[in-house]
């Protein structure tokens, strides 16, 4: 009778038991979630505004006298003109109370730097636009830009000294006419670094970045599947095997900075090798991501059946056969997505770019591996330390985009798994 | 017989002959001393309880314990007056004139056609893509899959029942023409009809190649066989006629294991 009642008292111990821990597992998974939502909902309701940006519709006058006073049209001359007095002249033509010099430059103020750009992008392409009057629409400066967006209120505006009343009722007559829009932020993928906010792009350190995976696939992949082949399948079980395997794994566990000191030791200052440039960068990447790929590799040729081994073996085909012929197709979606896990986490990476000189201020994107670039984690921590305030959603935009690739790789990961796993 | 086993010797010409063969694994010995003619063209069956070594001896015979680590092997295996363990032999070769088939059918994940294509593929049987599919059709006609695969040869191995997938794995054992083949348990993951088939198909290769057949079931050792060889502990205890062995064992360990004392 005891009996009965101890094993039913139990049952329902066990049953709660299993209750508390599912419990518990849920909460956790609950609260990840709302951490990465959380995460995510900052990073893009901060980031979402910088995919647009603030036009100011002008009439110009592309004034002969200013642009071209000799009237030569000699394409270096055009370069060199003032376009910033052509822009403050179509200004000025809208707001003729503006006088003196403080007045002027606070007026010019209203419009980006990246306005005399425009202009005279378009005078170099045909220069047979000088002497007539256009309208067109110029990139507004920052604060503006920050304004339209409801990112500074008009008090905040005054009190930091970003824009003062005059320049606010200048805006207010500008909005009021039509003349101040937003617009899809076309610059911020096709432009480089810039000191003004509303000019910056991350083309560059997209460029750079990939320029620098490529380099860290080249020379990572080949290497970590080697090895891996090597020590999985041919390396005699000893001691010597047994201390390299160890220190793969610690090496896979080693900070990256580490990494970075290493390549600033040997590729920088022992060999030579250019600074800033996404070659080495690569390298001390691939560095970096060799053990992953390597510990992955194995893994995944471990867990190809010994069955299938000896068939092939039985069969009369050689080592190498074996592994070419069975092993390697059979572990290959293993080795990717344990390699593009590993890229991954080197795209991420910045702390050991940073001590190889990738923490580089780079306007146009790098024309080769040996010229200077930046990556894009390298971006986001350079936006992040910038004072200005517009640059806070570009950090978050940037942030947006290093995302976007890496979801990108993950899902060629999952991709490419199925897609191989499918050959049965 | 010098050697410690008692037998008899074969009637017909020897195929295979082991000569005081111990093997070890690392400390561990699995075989003491065997010694055996093999005959050629004819069924040999290894029988005795698990653990006996009856497995290590077949896998002596094509070296496939040469990749097991910490093996190591003395005396001889010769095929052909040859031993297989001197120095000069091609190990490749030697598993090509010696095939092998598994206790668990294990196809390789590629199709059909392309696992019993696998072996000329790799030894240069054939020359071109015709003396290919001659080779793949016959020896797929041979253990009787072709008229069950004839429309699908481009789909996976690993599609067909269990037997259809041992006799796939004969089949590729015999498309890069050995001489002999050792089967482990064949037929220990196949229902009794799939097993009738292979037993069934055994006989019919018997015509042109040697086979060593370890099995775990008396009664298959007795109806495919001509030849039985007993093992235990390690050691070869008895080795003979088929029909002697179960007959008029002359150890009584063998008399103990066929009529089912121990096992």
């Amino acid at each position: 009778m005891m009996r009965a009642e101890d094993t039913a008292r139990r049952l329902k111990q066990r049953h709660r038991a299993e209750k508390r821990f599912r419990f518990y597992g849920i909460g956790a998974v609950a609260v990840a979630l709302v951490v990465l939502a959380l995460l995510l909902g900052t990073i893009i309701t901060n980031g979402v505004s910088a995919f647009t940006t603030t036009e100011m519709r002008l009439t110009v006058l592309l004034d002969p006298a200013i642009i071209d006073p000799e009237g030569k049209k000699n394409r270096d001359d055009l370069l060199q003109a003032d376009y910033g007095a052509v822009v403050l002249a179509a200004l000025q033509k809208r707001f003729p109370e503006a006088s003196g010099r403080s007045e002027r430059l606070q007026l010019l103020k209203l419009a980006s730097p990246g306005a005399r750009d425009v202009l005279r992008d378009m005078v170099m392409a045909d220069p047979a636009v000088i002497g007539k009057t256009i309208t067109v629409s110029v990139p507004a400066s920052d604060n503006i830009d920050l304004l339209r967006k409801g990112k500074m209120t008009r008090a905040e505006a005054v009190s930091g000294a970003k824009l003062n009343e005059r320049q606010l009722a200048w805006h207010d007559k500008l909005a009021a006419d039509g003349a101040i829009r937003g617009t899809f932020n076309a610059r911020f993928f096709t432009a480089g670094a810039s000191r003004e906010p509303e000019l910056a792009g991350i083309w560059s350190a997209v460029v750079g970045s990939f320029m620098t995976l490529a380099v860290t696939l080249v020379v990572a992949f080949p290497l970590g599947v080697a090895a891996a082949i090597y020590l999985q399948e041919f390396a005699p079980k000893n001691r010597w095997t047994d201390i390299i395997e160890v220190n793969i794994n610690n090496l896979a566990a080693v900070p990256s900075i580490v990494f970075g000191l290493l390549g600033l030791a040997v590729f920088l200052n022992y060999m030579g090798l250019p600074r800033s440039a996404p070659l080495v960068g690569g390298l001390v990447l691939a560095l970096m991501t060799l053990p992953t790929i390597i510990i992955a590799a194995r893994s995944a040729m471990q867990a190809v059946p010994p069955s299938i081994r000896e068939a092939a073996v039985g069969l009369g085909a050689s080592p190498l056969q074996v592994v070419a012929h069975h092993v390697l197709p059979l572990a290959m979606p293993g080795i990717l997505t344990g390699s593009i896990i590993g890229m991954a986490r080197a795209l991420g990476e910045t702390a050991p770019l940073l001590m190889i000189g990738m923490v580089a201020f780079i306007v146009d994107a790098p024309a080769s591996p040996m010229s200077p670039a930046t990556v894009l984690p390298v971006q986001v921590y350079l936006w992040a330390d910038s004072p200005e305030r517009a640059f806070a959603e570009k950090t978050a935009a940037a942030v947006l985009v290093l995302l976007a690739f890496l979801v990108v790789m993950n899902g060629l990961a999952i991709y490419l798994r199925r897609k191989f796993e499918r050959r049965w | 017989m010098e050697s410690t086993t008692r037998g008899t010797p074969a009637p017909s010409h020897t195929m295979l002959r082991a000569n005081d063969l111990d093997v070890f694994y690392g400390e561990k010995q699995a075989l003491f001393s065997v010694g055996i003619d093999i005959p050629e063209r004819e069924i040999t069956a290894l029988i005795g309880p698990s653990g006996c070594g009856k497995s290590t001896f077949l896998r002596c015979l094509n070296r496939m314990n040469d990749t097991i680590p910490g093996c190591t092997i003395r005396g001889t295996v010769e095929i052909g007056g040859h031993d297989i363990y001197a120095r000069d032999v091609d190990v490749v070769e030697l598993r090509r004139r010696v095939g092998m088939v598994f206790q668990k059918p294990n196809p390789f994940p590629k199709s059909i056609y392309d696992n019993v294509a696998y072996g000329p593929r790799i030894h240069g049987l054939a020359a071109d893509k015709g003396e290919l599919d001659e080779i793949v059709y016959s020896c797929l006609e041979r253990t009787g899959l072709l008229g069950e695969v004839r429309d699908r040869l481009d789909a996976p191995g690993t599609s067909l029942s269990g037997g259809q997938q041992q006799r796939l794995c004969i089949a590729r054992a015999i498309a890069v023409s050995p001489d002999v083949i050792l089967m482990d348990e064949p037929c220990s993951a196949l229902d009794p009809i799939a097993t009738a088939r292979v037993e069934e198909l055994m006989e019919e290769l018997r015509r042109n190649y040697t086979i060593v057949i370890v099995t775990h079931n008396m009664q298959q050792a007795a109806r495919v066989s001509q030849h039985t060889a007993f093992f235990h502990l390690g050691t070869l205890v008895e080795w003979g006629a088929t029909e002697q062995i179960f007959t008029s064992p002359s150890d009584e360990r063998t008399q103990g294991y066929i009529t089912g004392r121990y096992g």
